[in-house]
């Protein structure tokens, strides 16, 4: 549904078709999946190291690029390379009890490109539903622009090569669809997705697009920041894949498939569009008729991102009205537990904030205690070295061995610290990905809040509008034999109120429309987070128990060596 | 208990004496392991353990800090108490109170009397005010000065001094007299007098046209002092990072509590028996950071502070290099002055000289000066080859302790977070079992 105009098609998607596919999503991630996934963990614990790359081609470049704290989570088997060196009993008897053999999780590769769920998380679980298998962001390229540039001469951008992998080589349209797509993007076109699936999809919670970076070209060109870039695309186009409503949308799909330049209309910027609308505006104030009518379809849309400044306007005033005035609006927000819900987002929110920040500074304790306790460890193995090399009498020779085993046991711990951290990374991260998308869910309540104001606007058109008529006929009424040209201005009147009335019904559509993905969402929401949460605290404490009985074992060694010390100074 | 001590130690009956000394004994035993926690370290029981408890027996303890005084003139005393079987001693106990400058008192003293002998070394005096009063600083100082004292008192050598017998059992009064007369002289520490001591004879060597200074060229000495010179670097750069450990402790301990605070507050947005394990979950590390704090300190007091002592101890042993040379260049430079003057005497006596009976007496007793440089030269050397299997000795046997205390820190530390993260599991698991049923 990608015609040219822009906005007929948003609009006029028939609700039923899109509430199918909401509802199938949900319905789609039986609760089997989650009991499997559970019971699966324990397959997940001893699966192979995070750190394989596979053999696979489309894995995205320099394998230097270790996981930056960013990483998402796979928030499962990220406990794997604790087990793999646990004693099954000390653990299995604790958690679960058939403590499954190692096997290498899913199709390899973990979070170094792209991400492959394994079929233990939730998240792979809901994963599992999308249509697509992978996405892979690689090979940035320098390109120029061509020509149309206002300024000549070279001004460089940075296109992406993204390669997507179907989950099913399922058929369309009778033809069989090739299971792999290989396009290139420049991240405006990554803009113009996030904006036309904003318009598409009012009302839902859409993951939010990596920030626009205003910086210097030069900056632009680094080789970090085009990598930060490179990951959080990937990061953006893979959350959006696992929606179980916009994973499915024909954006996306255009914007993962269609070969050659990006098929979506591209939103025009402020400027032109205050421009369209101050032409427009004359027409509306002064002319009747068609021009001074609120369109039906643009009603879908909010007043802000268009070009009818009119209703802009409009808007504008019935919110302050809202807000100052004294009279109740005709239509409110009524849903009581909607407005439990918000409040309880906010909070999350809140807490949320805080939870991140202090997650990042134990993250960042954990580093560096472990960096300390490495350089313990060389500076010991240096005394060991100093004292062997000099020594003369058996009391340095036996000093500089019990040296030794401090050092190496500091650093074999310092190598423990590092590893329980990158784990717990990965396991936090879960905590700045819900903080994130509560910047969607914000989204989505100010679209249902935009479309409430929208709704509210035309109803006070239609009581003015009425209103107008009333007074007309009144005093057309007092005029003997009436006033033609009066009760022509009634006709007119009356037949812009019934188009206002076609506004009105859309308007008011919508509006349920976008209440009822807010409401599904909600829910979607709280049963995903919930579930994340619990991956979250689940991993995080696995790793916790699974590294520090590693450390202690490591040191307890060390205490029996040393303990005939302890007891000759007694 | 302070009551029991008074009336014992001012008792003359030798009978009631003794069996109160036994009652004392019980009763400082009591004190020290049961009611003051605070005050007894890990280290420091009924006796201290570095005390030798051979039948002839000396033990000392360092105790009970408190402070005196006010404002820029207070002070920190401590309460040492000595037992003892030796008949050098005023009965088997005494206890007097000391400050640290009577420790430094006893310190300069032995270092001027037995050159060659490795003294103990003192803790720092602290140069940050603030830091001066702090409850660690006190109770770190009151070890080093319990581990100083011990140490000299199982010095073969040492224990047999005058001055470590006035310092334990003198009174007060006596103590600050003495103590007085030593200050004006010998209120910087010993090794800063040596230093200017050698500075001065150094600059005299190239005034006077030497070209080098007159050292010793025995190599294996030459052996001993590089090692000694390498030895404190790499101490110094194990200190520094045993200190940093400690520091990282703390602020391990200081984010998980508050991470614990933060989770807790997010398990309140969230469902019931989700919210539970969160509530768990920020409890539990809550907890940790309390056992992360408490490790910090046994750290800091076992762990870091033999390291620092060691430290300390090199540094003692630069001192006796020190006064080494210096006895070394004595003897070398009397006995080319003695050579000197036998040669002029022997002229003079040639001459028949009216000088030459004062010469001959000079003579004397530049001979004899000679001696003595030279057999003070010769017991340092002799000294120092004891003192250093000793120093050897000891010191394996500090830092294996030193280590054995770190790595039952570590790994109790370790188990204990592991059985702390462990207990949560069953919530997850009642949890996870719970959703499921969704």
């Amino acid at each position: 549904m990608m015609g040219p105009e822009a906005e007929t098609p948003y609009g006029f998607d028939p609700p039923s078709a899109r509430e199918e596919m909401e509802s199938l999503a949900l319905s789609d991630v039986p609760s089997s999946d989650y009991r499997s996934a559970m019971s699966s963990l324990p397959a997940a614990l001893s699966a192979a190291s995070v750190d394989g790359g596979g053999g696979d081609p489309l894995l995205s470049p320099p394998p230097h690029l270790q996981f930056p704290p960013a990483s998402p989570a796979s928030g499962d088997g990220s406990s794997s390379s604790a087990s793999s060196f646990l004693d099954p009993p000390s653990y299995a008897d604790v958690i679960f009890s058939p403590f499954e053999s190692q096997h290498n999780g899913g199709g390899g590769g973990g979070d170094h490109g792209s991400f492959l769920r394994r079929d233990s998380s939730p998240r792979s679980a809901r994963a599992a539903t999308s249509d697509y298998l992978k996405i892979s962001v690689s090979d940035p390229q320098k390109e120029q622009e061509t020509a149309n540039s206002l300024v000549p001469g070279a001004a460089t951008y940075i296109t992406y090569l993204i390669t997507t992998r179907l989950r099913s080589a399922a058929t369309r349209d009778g033809d069989s669809v090739p299971a792999e797509f290989v396009v290139r993007r420049r991240f405006r076109d990554v803009v113009t997705l996030s904006d036309r699936l904003a318009e598409a999809y009012r009302g839902f919670f859409i993951p939010p697009r990596p920030d626009k970076n205003v910086v210097e070209s030069q900056v632009m060109q680094k080789h970090e920041f085009v990598e930060q870039r490179r990951l959080a695309l990937e990061r953006y186009l893979w959350r959006l894949a696992e929606h179980p409503v916009i994973g499915k949308s024909d954006e996306l799909r255009v914007f993962l498939q269609a070969k050659g330049k990006l098929p979506l209309p591209t939103t025009t910027d402020v400027a032109s569009r205050m421009l369209d609308g101050a032409v427009r505006l004359p027409k509306q104030l002064f002319g009747e008729g068609p021009a001074a009518q609120v369109a039906p379809e643009d009603v879908v849309q909010p007043a802000k991102g268009g070009r009818d400044l009119l209703r802009l306007f409009k808007e504008l005033k019935q919110a302050v009205t809202n807000d100052w005035g004294g009279v109740k609006p005709l239509v409110a927000e009524e849903d009581k537990e909607f407005m439990e819900k918000k409040e309880k987002m906010q909070d999350l929110e809140l807490h949320l904030t805080t939870a991140s920040q202090e997650a990042e500074a134990l993250v960042k304790a954990q580093q560096d205690i472990g960096e300390t306790m490495g350089e313990l460890g060389l500076a010991f193995i240096k005394l060991t070295k100093f004292e062997t090399e000099e020594g003369i009498y058996n009391s340095q020779r036996i000093r500089a061995a019990d040296t030794k085993n401090v050092a190496t046991a500091a650093v074999k711990a310092s190598r423990l610290y590092r590893e329980l951290n990158d784990q717990t990374v990965k396991h936090l991260d879960t905590l700045h990905e819900y903080l994130g998308l509560m910047l969607a869910v914000n989204g989505a309540f100010s679209d249902r809040t935009s479309a409430l104001l929208t709704v509210q606007t035309i109803m006070s058109d239609l009581a003015t509008l009425n209103t107008r008529i009333e007074k007309l006929e009144a005093a057309s009424s007092k005029i003997f034999g009436g006033d033609r040209s009066r009760l022509r201005k009634v006709e007119e009147l009356r037949e812009t109120i019934r188009v206002t009335e076609d506004a009105k019904s859309c308007a008011v559509r919508e509006y349920e429309r976008i209440k009822e993905n807010n409401r599904s969402e909600l829910n979607r929401l709280d049963q995903e987070m919930h579930d994340d949460f619990l991956s979250m605290l689940k991993g995080f404490v696995i790793n916790q128990v699974g590294y520090s009985e590693k450390i202690a074992n490591v040191w307890a060694t060390v205490a029996e060596e040393t303990s005939r010390y302890a007891r000759g100074s007694n | 208990m302070n009551l029991v001590l008074c009336f014992a130690t001012g008792c003359r009956g030798r009978a009631l004496r003794s069996a109160l000394s036994k009652v004392l004994f019980f009763a400082f035993v009591y004190d020290e392991i049961m009611i003051s926690p605070e005050r007894s370290p890990p280290r420091s029981s009924s006796q201290s353990p570095r005390s030798p408890s051979a039948t002839p027996f000396l033990s000392i303890s360092v105790t009970d800090p408190v402070k005196l005084g006010n404002g820029v003139q207070a002070y920190i005393s401590y309460r040492v108490i000595t037992k003892t079987n030796l008949p050098e001693f005023q009965g088997p106990e005494k206890i007097v109170i000391r400050r640290y400058s009577d420790f430094v008192w006893l310190h300069d003293r032995l270092a001027e009397k037995y050159k060659g002998i490795f003294i103990p070394p003192l803790p720092e005096k602290s140069a940050v005010e603030k830091f001066r009063f702090s409850v660690e600083f006190i109770e770190m100082r009151r070890q080093a000065l319990d581990i100083f004292i011990n140490r000299i008192a199982s010095h073969p050598e040492l224990k047999r001094s005058e001055d470590l017998r006035i310092f334990l059992q003198e009174d007060e009064e006596t103590m600050d007299r003495a103590r007085s007369l030593e200050t004006g002289i010998f209120k910087k520490p010993s090794d800063l007098i040596q230093i200017f001591k050698d500075v001065q004879s150094k600059v005299s060597d190239v005034v006077l046209g030497k070209e080098k200074p007159v050292e010793e060229t025995d190599p294996e000495y030459e052996k001993l002092k590089h090692y000694i010179f390498g030895l404190e670097e790499h101490l110094a750069e194990t200190q520094k990072q045993a200190f940093r450990l400690v520091k990282r402790h703390r602020e391990l301990s200081q984010s998980l509590a508050d991470f614990g605070k933060a989770i807790k507050l997010l398990g309140v947005c969230e469902g019931d028996t989700l919210g539970k394990v969160f509530s768990e979950l920020g409890s539990k590390s809550e907890l940790l950071s309390i056992k992360l704090q408490k490790e910090a300190h046994n750290l800091l007091m076992n762990f870091e502070e033999p390291i620092k002592d060691y430290v300390r101890a090199v540094q003692s042993i630069k001192v006796t290099f020190a006064d080494r040379a210096n006895a070394f260049r004595q003897h070398c430079e009397l006995a080319e002055t003695t050579k000197l003057k036998e040669i002029n005497l022997e002229k003079l006596n040639i001459m028949r000289s009216d000088k030459a009976r004062e010469a001959e007496i000079e003579y004397r007793e530049l001979k004899a000066e000679s001696e003595q440089a030279t057999r003070k030269f010769e017991t340092i050397v002799r000294l120092m080859n004891e003192e250093i299997v000793r120093f050897q000795d000891q010191k394996t046997a500090d830092m294996g302790l030193a280590f054995h205390q770190f790595a039952k820190g570590q790994a109790k530390l370790a188990n204990d977070i592991a059985d702390a993260w462990r207990s949560v599991l069953p919530k997850i698991e009642a949890c996870s079992l719970n959703s499921q049923h969704d």
